[in-house]
């Protein structure tokens, strides 16, 4: 029995380390390879050793698809494709490709120059492991091998983001990364065809919440900021250099050109300029608005937000400040965050998801009083505030790819158990589709019942359609024909076209039975009574009385005969082939009653 | 299968249309400009010379159509707002299309003329470059034309009779009552609103019938050629492809293998040039101009070849001790066409597109703006004429010299010997163009530099993917008339291309023989297959076929109902079995002995074998049967005895295979 398999290495019931296995059709692709920002220790990384014991994984995988460039789904990748060894190929968008190589190197600075890491991924291993990926187009559809493809959708969560279908025959899976239905200042709605795979394996980070609209969090964003710069405090947003970062920065912008603002903004480290023109030479991938106005003005162009330089952090006054990274986990962010958490006059605005252990997830959940390196206690006096501005679908949006995919099942992954299990009913009653969240290392096996495709032959094909489309429903029409397996070329012909092709002469099977009547009358007699006998029996067949005196209903003759030796007995001869056995056998035995006694 | 044509006369414009299965598809929709050489320039300023033209008076002295035509340097001009050669509209119902192909920028432009007034109602497919740039070329189109409002349609001279007594090429021009005014920019905004668009190798189904997929030519940003194919056919359409390295992505030439037919058009329009060579002789002609103290003057469309003359000035200025020269670009779309360029980095070439990784711009142009060493505009009103300085180096339209800021320079420039205008796009005889600018003291050189396949590369191309039958239009299968000896300017291929003239039908020379229909898995479990030879396995199939969005699928049989309990008589026609159900065919043939025996093993006895000419009779005396055996048929003569003849025709049937 076919069968899909799917095998969290890390999303399991949890967010980060993004990295699911799974095997369609005897193909195997790994989907991601991320690292977990709660970890610092061998978990931060997926168990790439369940792939395969013994062998290398080049072997056993057939691709490797990255969704997007956080850190969550490729932070592994280096490790995965360079040091535990991977030589096939790994599928990303442009984007993606341009991006995460730049994403890869800030990581490994901070785990090795800052934290001091031995062991750690190099920055040749990240050049070289570039080198194994292959940029795909958006709806392009990817020939992995001959039979293995994939194609890659607009997501909309980060610039470059992709949804992938990996299709195998009649076979598929769709993946979303991470994704957002809505569109944002910056970036489109994900987007999918109804492609009808056998398994959605969805991102489900906000799978309980309903998000109010946009509009408003943006007002209520733009009136914390404002009222804390108004008050002379200074406000710190935890961000990713990509992302969420350019959203808050055009929307800053734009609020501080119209309210004509003099507070400085700042965004810190050098990815600023670098990362602000990715999103203008890939801005194909942003929404609609800002493609269409960019020849006139790039809102990628900022003129309020000028680059943040560390000693700026003492500065007196007001100001606001982008820095990285957004969890709050380690870098600048936390830096700033230590020199400005002890002011009430302060803010720190958290603009997404904060993973477990991260010092982000910690103030969020009301932590004031935190236990940093080194045995210290650091009180959090400023404001604390989180804002979702992430842009990942939330329940709604994720029931709303459901229905767009119509997928036979659903499996969910990047979330939080105990909210999975929330959307598993509500994805199981409104779609009446299984649902699964396995957890990581738990495989969840689906069996598939794959149609076969055949070529048959188009005479054979017109020939059935010229008879009517629509099989009656008590009455279906059958279709008949030899189906000739040569190789792993499947064709269905007619049953002559086969034996023609396969130089085989046909067998001819003819029965002739013999049906004795008491009667004294004519041949010629007999046969005119057999004929308005059958003719009255059969309305829907072909009866006829043929000049030679003999019957034939379709190609089955029946004769009349005089019986050799007793003349007050007549035979009818009645003869078919084997093809219209049922008829023939049909009449033998309705002749076998005998005539009605009165012609009528 | 049929090929419809309405354009060939240009085949680097074509506009074909191909029947296959069920669908009607539009393969682009080039629009033929050339024309517009008939028409005098328009001017931006008023040109006193143009205006005092003579007016041109038939043989006898007849002066009726003065107002319409005008003579110079002993040419006719019609002094007309100028028109276009359409497609071919009346050959083929263009409400019936179902969809429209385009395969690279140059090929939509009389998109609007289709889409906006046949009753179009379908589906235009292009790649987004395509769609972008090909909007700028018609956005500036237009843009030329209404910007300079001319009073005067003329329209006497286009009567047949009179038509016949004007000179060449007047006399010659072609269905000119079928000749359009330009679109207006509503009608061009509303024929792309029609396109959705699709990137390279992405399966586009149409009615589950057929499938087209866009491939990459590398002839321009986005250009596509494509590939129409259902599961046993394969159509490829080859329009404006490159093989040379500029900056589009390079050609995809493996997914045109195995095509039963291969469309061919849009081939190089100067096949005796070498574009590599063209571009240098521009710019030691660009830079000896400058040196001189003269204006160079280059008619270039806003988008494509610009991008690679830019380039390669921009490695040759310094060099050339130009750098103090100002570059100019005027063109209502310059500045769009230069960001556009920027932010297309997936359809470029890898080199380019490693760039953006860094990242930087693609394209060296961006360089060129920010420090000021080339400007653009959007026309010469306004700021152009503040900066102008001289010498200078202006690229702008219209390459045909008869609209937009060109004929500004032509009629600026063309009294000096120190000035060059040099030609490098091939769509126009340099000649024909510069016709109403005569008598002409500045130089002219012809630089044409057209990127497309030439016929040595064209055979390569086509003993690579060796498609089954190659389709061309006519002026691809004989020499050039201009160079008949030259037997080398054809295609080349085996068996020979099938040529095509506007205004055909063809009928395409393959047989459809097979169709895709799957079989549902309950009905694939349930089959026996049986090897007859070795490697060949059949299986016969009983099925009920299922049709829908063009998909078959095989659906096992309905089980048969059970019989109903009701005790009613009921009719006998109602028992009548469906002769429909057909039983398999029989082969193979029946060996005497072995069946007697078998016969023997079920209980016959008193069996009787008798020799006949042809084969055996078989006798079971007791039973009053008779059973005639010969190498392919077996007659069995019986007693109205069911039971029996159902028991004789199962043992013969296990000695025979079923179809």
């Amino acid at each position: 029995m076919p069968e899909i398999r799917v095998t969290p290495l890390g999303a399991g019931q949890d967010v980060g380390r993004s990295c699911i296995l799974v095997s369609i059709a005897g193909k195997n692709v790994m989907l991601d390879c991320g690292m977990h920002m709660g970890f610092n220790d061998d978990r931060r990384f997926p168990d790439f050793s369940y792939i395969t014991q013994n062998g290398r994984l080049t072997d056993f995988l057939d691709c490797v698809i990255i969704s997007h460039f956080h850190l969550d789904h490729c932070g592994a990748l280096p490790y995965f494709s360079e040091m535990v060894g991977y030589d096939g190929p790994i599928y990303m968008t442009h984007p993606t490709q341009a991006i995460c190589p730049i994403l890869l190197e800030d990581y490994r600075k901070i785990a090795v120059d800052k934290k001091g890491e031995a062991n750690f991924f190099t920055s040749q291993m990240i050049k070289d492991c570039m080198k194994k990926v292959v940029a795909v187009h958006l709806h392009q559809t990817v020939q992995v091998d001959d039979e293995l493809e994939i194609k890659a959708y607009y997501a909309g969560h980060v610039l470059g983001a992709a949804m992938f279908q990996i299709k195998v025959g009649s076979e598929s899976v769709v993946y979303t990364g991470d994704y957002n239905m809505t569109p944002d200042r910056h970036l489109g709605a994900a987007w999918i065809d109804k492609c009808r795979p056998n398994l959605l394996i969805t991102e489900s980070t906000y799978a309980t919440t309903i998000r109010d609209s946009k509009r408003c969090r943006e007002r209520d964003f733009l009136k914390k900021v404002h009222e804390t710069v108004e008050r002379g405090g200074k406000v710190l947003i935890p961000v990713f250099a990509l992302g969420r970062a350019q959203e808050l920065c055009i929307l800053l912008e734009t609020f501080w050109e119209r309210m004509n603002l003099k507070v400085p903004i700042y965004f810190s480290t050098g990815l600023t300029e670098k990362a602000n023109h990715y999103y203008k030479l890939f801005i194909t991938w942003t929404n609609q608005k800002i493609r269409k106005t960019f020849v006139q003005r790039n809102m990628f162009e900022f003129k309020h937000i000028k680059a943040f330089d560390r000693a700026f952090a003492d500065n007196p006054g007001p100001m606001v400040v982008f820095a990285t990274p957004g969890m709050l986990h380690a870098g600048q962010s936390l830096q700033i965050f230590r020199k400005w958490a002890g002011n009430e006059k302060n803010m720190v605005i958290m603009p997404g998801y904060c993973v477990q252990g991260t010092v982000g997830h910690k103030i969020l959940s009301g932590q004031r009083k935190l236990e940093m390196e080194g045995r210290q206690v650091l009180e959090v006096k400023m404001q604390v505030e989180y804002m979702s501005f992430s842009a990942h679908a939330d329940a709604k949006g994720i029931m709303q790819l459901v229905g767009q995919a119509e997928p036979e099942s659903v499996l969910l992954v990047h979330g939080e158990a105990k909210k999975m299990e929330f959307l598993r009913q509500k994805i199981e009653q409104e779609f009446r589709v299984s649902c699964y969240m396995p957890a990581n290392g738990e495989t969840v096996t689906l069996p598939t019942s794959p149609s076969i495709p055949v070529g048959i032959s188009l005479g054979l094909l017109k020939q059935e359609m010229a008879q009517g489309l629509l099989p009656e429903a008590k009455k279906p029409r059958l279709l008949h024909g030899t189906l000739i397996m040569k190789d792993s070329s499947f064709r269905l012909v007619s049953s002559e076209q086969a034996l023609k092709e396969l130089g085989l002469a046909e067998h001819q099977l003819r029965f002739t039975c013999r049906v004795h009547l008491q009667d004294t009358r004519k041949e010629q007699e007999m046969a005119l009574r057999v004929y308005s006998h059958l003719k009255s029996t059969l309305k829907d067949h072909c009866v006829q009385h043929l000049p030679d005196g003999s019957v034939t209903v379709e190609s089955i003759l029946i004769q009349a005969a005089a019986h050799s030796e007793d003349p007050g007995i007549k035979v009818l001869l009645v003869s078919w082939t084997y093809q219209d056995e049922e008829l023939g056998s049909f009449l033998t035995t309705l002749l076998k009653k005998g005539l009605p006694q009165t012609p009528s | 299968m049929k090929l419809s044509i309405l354009n060939s006369w240009h085949p680097t414009l074509p506009c074909n249309i191909l029947k296959f299965k069920s669908t009607t598809i539009m393969l682009d929709c080039g629009l033929d400009m050339t024309s517009t050489l008939n028409f005098l320039p328009l001017p931006l300023v008023q040109s006193p010379r143009l205006c005092n033209l003579p007016g041109w008076s038939l043989k006898d002295g007849n002066a009726f159509l003065d107002k319409e035509l005008k003579e110079c340097s002993g040419h006719v001009f019609v002094d007309s707002v100028p028109e276009f050669c359409l497609p071919e509209t009346e050959l083929i119902d263009l409400s019936t299309v179902d969809v429209i192909l385009i395969s690279n920028y140059h090929c939509m432009m009389a998109l609007p003329y289709i889409t906006e007034h046949t009753g179009f109602t379908g589906t235009v497919y292009a790649t987004e470059p395509t769609v972008q740039i090909g909007r700028l070329l018609m956005e500036e189109l237009v843009n030329f034309i209404e910007r300079v409002p001319k009073a005067q349609s003329a329209s006497l001279w286009k009567n047949k009779d009179i038509q016949r007594l004007l000179p060449s090429p007047l006399k010659d021009a072609v269905e000119v009552s079928t000749w359009r005014r330009c679109y207006t920019m509503q009608e061009v905004n509303s024929a792309l609103s029609k396109i959705q668009l699709v990137g390279y190798s992405q399966k586009i189904e149409l009615f589950g019938a057929v499938q087209v997929t866009p491939l990459s030519s590398g002839y321009a940003l986005g250009s596509s050629n494509w590939i129409i194919q259902s599961h046993y056919e394969k159509v490829s359409y080859v329009s404006g492809s490159s093989l040379l390295t500029t900056h589009p992505q390079p050609m995809d030439q493996a997914s045109l293998k195995n095509s039963d037919v291969l469309v061919l058009t849009g081939l190089t329009q100067i096949p005796t040039a070498n574009p590599d060579g063209m571009v240098g002789e521009f710019c030691s002609n660009l830079a000896l101009t400058v040196r001189n103290g003269g204006n160079v003057l280059v008619p270039c469309y806003p988008s494509g070849v610009i991008y690679d003359l830019l380039e390669c000035l921009y490695q040759y200025i310094d060099s050339a001790g130009l750098s103090s020269v100002p570059f100019y670009f005027i063109s209502p779309v310059a500045n769009s066409s230069l960001e556009f360029s920027q932010i297309f980095a997936e359809w470029l070439c890898h080199n380019k597109q490693s760039k953006v990784y860094l990242p930087e711009p693609p394209f060296p142009h961006a360089e060129l703006i920010q420090t000021n060493k080339l400007k653009h505009y959007p026309s010469i009103h306004g700021d152009f004429s503040n900066d102008f300085r001289q010498p200078c180096v202006v690229f702008t339209g219209h390459p045909s010299l008869r609209f937009g800021d060109v004929v500004h320079f032509m009629e600026l420039w063309g009294k000096s010997s120190l000035n060059t205008v040099i030609f490098t796009e091939p769509d126009f005889s340099y000649l024909e163009a510069l016709a109403p600018y005569q008598p002409l003291a500045m130089k002219c050189i012809y630089c044409p530099i057209d990127t497309r396949l030439n016929f040595i590369q064209v055979s390569k191309l086509l003993k690579e993917v060796q498609p089954l039958h190659v389709v061309c239009p006519e002026q691809y299968t004989q020499p050039p008339p201009a160079q008949s000896h030259r037997m080398d300017l054809m295609v080349d291929c085996q068996p020979p291309p099938m040529a095509y003239r506007r205004a055909e039908v063809l009928a395409l020379p393959f047989k459809r023989r097979y169709e895709k229909i799957e079989i549902m898995p309950e009905l694939a479990d349930s089959l026996v297959p049986m090897e007859i030879k070795p490697g060949i396995s059949l299986a016969t199939v009983s099925a009920v076929l299922h049709t829908k969005d063009n998909k078959h699928v095989l659906q096992p049989p309905p089980r048969p109902a059970q019989p109903t309990s009701s005790k009613k008589r009921k009719r006998v026609s109602e028992d009548v079995p469906d002769c429909k159900v057909l039983k398999p065919l029989l082969s193979g043939s029946i060996p005497v002995e072995q069946f007697v025996q078998t016969l023997e093993k079920h209980g016959f006895s008193d069996i009787k074998v008798e020799d006949t000419a042809k084969g055996h009779i078989v006798l079971l005396q007791e039973a009053e049967t008779l059973i005639q055996i010969e190498e392919d048929s077996t007659h069995i003569i019986c007693d109205n005895d069911e039971m029996l003849r159902v028991r004789l025709r199962d043992l013969v049937l296990k000695f025979l295979q079923k179809f």
